[in-house]
């Protein structure tokens, strides 16, 4: 294992904006052909890891190496152009956009030259088709727009496009998320199909059920440092629950429901008592005495 | 193998399926294009008038080319609005373009001796860099194009009467009909093509002449040439090739859109500089029909040519639309400005109808637009 390269490997990277530290120290690899799961509770620093990874922010301190050589991204596009497809939470999709003008939006495919080049309409929908058929999804006609799809098959043509174009580590940012159960499973099973595929696939979340079975390896963030890389073989489910919430916060908030347990089991015990009282038939002749005492 | 042959399994029983899809489809796509409500509309704006004006003259081969005429001044800008507002703006300074290029051609040519396409050029240049300022202004700022372009729609009328003004005492020059002979590009925004025809067909008594033996249509007005010339580039551009499809990207969603790859700010730019480029020709024709330009001319177009668009299916928040309905907005808005003229009706009215009209056409847009998201 540690004689192979990483596809891509992050080196002490820390991103500072201005007096606010939102990542320090960073390390992390990644190897193709595998699911890195980047668990962190809100505001552990996922977003500003995968924007320095993505390219729209650039690492303050440390670097990173892609296929063992350094990188550094001016933009989203260079990330891009390295092999790098990040699928944000917005999907970059216009749902009034066709699924074709979508799947190739910003790289249509071009016949002719000059004044006449034009999208090759024709191949551009068979690939679309044929794209989606292959994660399972029958798309009966390409140049329906994207906002008839669910939001499942919307983001698995999301992915199916970072993939189609070349993709060597795709990012997935909360991809599941805003899913139901049954199509969080659909993009579940995309994911472990790009695993096979090769890829190195980075996937973002704070849901451990969703990240343990497809995972390989977890990187726990909190409060943007990580709390190190862990293979699958080394942590158990709840082992990586206990972590992403910060083990001894979890400790406190079960002595806390611990507290509530007791006061609501003496509340019951109470309740329980004052019932036994009245319970043969006077409580019904109680029952009035709201309305009398409001006006009647 | 498994997926292989579960795949088999698959194509064949997939295929019927497809071909009974297939048929609804088509008439699902037919009722998803934009322009369906400008078509149904146009249609029926062309009834009622054949039915209301028989006799008036209104659909004679000279009228017919009255209303097309009104139709294609709009549509020239309409087209260049439609691809902005699918691009997600809007550019309320057109009308006062229009009359700026105007004093821009008519001041350098008749006062100051420039040749008509020396003093066109100057019109589109000066027509480039508003274009290029709404555009950059509006990216880089992040403000609406409804505020920037207002602000430019009084700059740019201001800037027509103040420099008119300063450099002739006039809002009005008159006298560009004098150069228009032998200059070979005012010839391209001026006359009538294909007048050799006409007189053909008036020889062969297969049109209407007047007492000198003349066509009563001496020819094809160039203001269809350029409008039907435009509309059809403008489809091209939109339907066709990768450009069209960073238009509806960066109307649809602009972030969305960037992430991809799009360079949307390089589309906006472009689209504001094409609609002050159409705000040009749309003054080139005039000058070189009525022969002068005054300050204030081009009032109120550009509401006139988003009217136009809407009424061609557009969304006013961008991402959907097309140049053919605008370009069917534009001639129902001609069929109806000369319509209400030939059937004598107060022409007051014809207000009345331009607001009516675009309120069903939201309204009508809007429907198809949730229908469409819903078809599944």
């Amino acid at each position: 294992m540690t004689t192979r390269t990483p596809m891509i490997e992050m080196r002490s990277v820390s991103k500072h904006f201005g007096s606010v530290i939102a990542i320090s120290d960073i390390s992390m690899q990644v190897y193709s052909g595998e699911v890195m799961c980047l668990l962190g509770d809100n505001g552990a620093g996922k977003s500003t890891l995968i924007k320095t990874l993505s390219g729209v922010h650039q690492p303050t301190h440390g670097e990173m190496l892609l296929d063992g050589k350094p990188a550094r991204f001016k933009s989203p596009a260079y990330a891009l152009d390295a092999g790098i497809a990040t699928v944000f939470q917005d999907l970059a999709m216009v749902p009034l956009m066709s699924i074709t003008r979508n799947f190739f939006m910003g790289r249509e495919p071009t016949v002719g030259w000059g004044p006449l080049k034009r999208i090759d309409w024709k191949y551009a929908d068979r690939v679309a088709k044929e794209e989606m058929a292959k994660i399972g999804i029958d798309v009966r006609d390409p140049s329906q727009p994207v906002g008839t799809l669910s939001g499942g098959e919307r983001q698995c043509v999301a992915i199916a496009r970072a993939v189609y174009f070349g993709a060597k580590v795709l990012i997935l940012d909360e991809p599941t998320s805003a899913l139901g159960v049954k199509q969080a499973s659909v993009v579940l099973r995309y994911i472990a199909k790009a695993r096979a595929d090769g890829l190195a696939v980075i996937f973002i979340t704070h849901n451990v059920h969703h990240a343990y079975p497809v995972a390989d390896a977890f990187t726990l963030l909190s409060r943007g440092g990580s709390l190190g890389s862990f293979r699958k073989e080394e942590v158990s489910r709840e082992e990586v629950l206990n972590m992403m919430a910060g083990g001894a916060e979890l400790e406190s908030l079960d002595a806390e429901l611990a507290e509530f347990q007791r006061d609501d089991k003496a509340k019951k015990a109470n309740l329980a008592g004052q019932d036994t009282q009245p319970a043969d038939g006077t409580s019904s002749t109680e029952q009035p005495s709201p309305r009398a005492a409001s006006g009647y | 193998m498994n997926s292989t042959e579960t795949k088999q399994s698959v194509a064949p029983a997939t295929a019927p399926q497809d071909e009974r899809i297939q048929r609804v489809s088509f008439w699902k796509k037919a009722l998803n294009r934009p322009e369906l409500g400008a078509l149904a509309g146009a249609v029926l704006v062309l009834a009622f008038f054949i039915a209301a004006s028989s006799g008036t003259g209104m659909f004679t081969p000279a009228g017919i080319i009255n209303f097309l005429e009104v139709a294609a001044q709009l549509g020239i800008i309409a087209t260049a609005a439609a691809l902005l507002m699918i691009g997600g703006e809007f550019d309320l300074s057109i009308g006062s373009m229009i009359g700026l290029a105007g004093i821009l051609i008519a001041i350098p040519a008749v006062e100051y001796g420039w040749p008509l396409w020396a003093a066109i050029l100057l019109a589109f240049a000066c027509a480039g860099l508003v274009g290029w300022i709404n555009g950059n202004l509006v990216n880089k700022t992040g403000l609406p194009s409804f505020i920037v372009t207002l602000g430019f729609l009084f700059i740019l009328r201001g800037l027509a009467i103040g420099t008119s003004r300063l450099l002739t005492g006039r809002t009005q020059v008159g006298g560009v009909q004098d150069h228009i002979p032998g200059d070979w590009f005012a010839a391209l925004f001026s006359g009538e093509v294909a007048t050799g025809l006409f007189s053909w067909m008036a020889a062969n008594g297969w049109m209407a002449t007047n007492f000198a033996g003349n066509p009563t249509v001496t020819g094809i007005p160039v203001s269809i040439v350029w409008w039907l010339g435009l509309t059809a580039v403008a489809t091209w551009v939109l339907l066709c090739t990768p450009y069209g499809n960073w238009i509806f990207a960066s109307g649809g969603d602009a972030n969305a859109a960037r992430n991809s790859g799009v360079p949307v700010h390089r589309v906006k730019i472009s689209l504001f500089m094409f609609t002050a480029f159409s705000a040009t020709i749309f003054a080139c024709i005039q000058v070189m029909d009525t022969g002068s330009a005054d300050t204030i001319r081009g009032l109120l177009k550009e509401l006139e040519a988003i009217i136009a668009v809407v009424i061609g299916g557009a969304l006013l928040t961008g991402g959907y639309g097309s140049a053919i309905g605008a370009a069917l907005g534009a001639l129902i808005f001609g069929m109806v400005q000369m319509g209400i003229f030939y059937t004598g009706v107060n022409t007051d009215w014809f207000q009345v109808f331009l607001g009516v009209m675009l309120l069903v056409a939201v309204l009508f847009n809007n429907y198809m637009r949730k229908k469409a998201m819903e078809a599944k």
